[in-house]
């Protein structure tokens, strides 16, 4: 799609969230995107922001899932460790740009569920867990009006390491 | 000196790119207000149709959460910093519960964003 916003990330980086995917199974995983996003400097129009910034992937943050009552079908990650996924980022020089979990025996599309709890400009990274085998990942982000998510591509890309 | 309210990443866009904006106020509802009416946009990612604060926007005067203060009443000095800092939650709930019921999935909205 020509006007679809894309995310760089590495090989390795796919794979560690899909390890991360089969490792928790049957409970949901999460973890922080870290990486950098020239839109946050760039424009005023947050779409054309998405359209026009290059958003890349360059770290992960494997977290906890704080929802030990359901975490099966459900994941959170409390502000104190948003704040620790900050911190972590600025030790790195990059910004938390994103969020990734898992959907065990589900498809990588966001719930409404995500869609009501979601925040803008973040990209949230979905891979489905079927039987314990990671299978399709994608990634969306919150439209400006709060109605739906617009999918994100997913681009690999190899390069040096930060 | 005022109250510095800490604006953040997701939320930037929506207030002309900045991280922090200063107002002389009260309480924290009031640097809200304030926030709000400066960056109209702001208003729906902090808060519900009714007026609360979304239950995953957490607020802190300094390194104290509202909640266990006195929520948007609690009061504010010259030189206090507010933070908006978010918490992150999702799943396939709702999928999951309307499948069994055998109905149509909730992504009827999804195609519309995505054509």
């Amino acid at each position: 799609m020509a006007d679809e916003p894309t995310i760089w990330i590495s090989g390795r980086l796919v794979e560690k969230i899909r390890a991360h995917g089969a490792e928790t199974y049957p409970h949901e995983c999460c973890g922080a995107l870290l990486g950098r996003d020239s839109g946050v400097v760039a424009g005023s129009d947050p779409n054309k922001d998405a359209l026009n910034a290059e958003r890349e992937i360059l770290e992960l943050l494997p977290l906890v899932n704080r929802r030990d009552d359901s975490p099966h079908n459900r994941f959170s990650v409390t502000a104190d460790d948003v704040r620790a996924a900050e911190k972590a980022a600025r030790e790195h020089g990059l910004d938390v740009v994103g969020w990734y979990h898992s959907h065990p025996d589900h498809p990588a599309r966001p719930s409404q569920y995500d869609r009501d709890h979601a925040w803008p400009w973040y990209s949230y990274i979905i891979v489905s867990v079927q039987k314990g085998a990671p299978q399709d990942m994608t990634s969306w982000r919150l439209t400006d009006n709060r109605e739906g998510f617009s999918p994100e591509g997913i681009e690999i890309r190899h390069r040096a390491a930060v | 000196m005022p109250v510095k309210v800490m604006i953040p990443s997701p939320l930037r866009s929506y207030a002309g790119k900045r991280d922090s904006a200063e107002f002389n106020v009260r309480t924290v509802g009031e640097a809200l207000g304030r926030l709000t009416t400066e960056f109209a946009d702001l208003r729906k990612h902090l808060f519900t149709e009714d007026g609360k604060l979304r239950s995953f926007v957490n607020v802190y005067v300094n390194d104290e959460d509202i909640r266990y203060l006195a929520k948007e009443n609690t009061p504010t000095k010259d030189g206090d910093t507010i933070s908006i800092i978010p918490s992150i939650a999702g799943g396939v709930e709702g999928y999951n519960r309307h499948c069994e019921r055998g109905e149509e999935p909730l992504f009827g909205f999804l195609d519309a964003a995505a054509s």
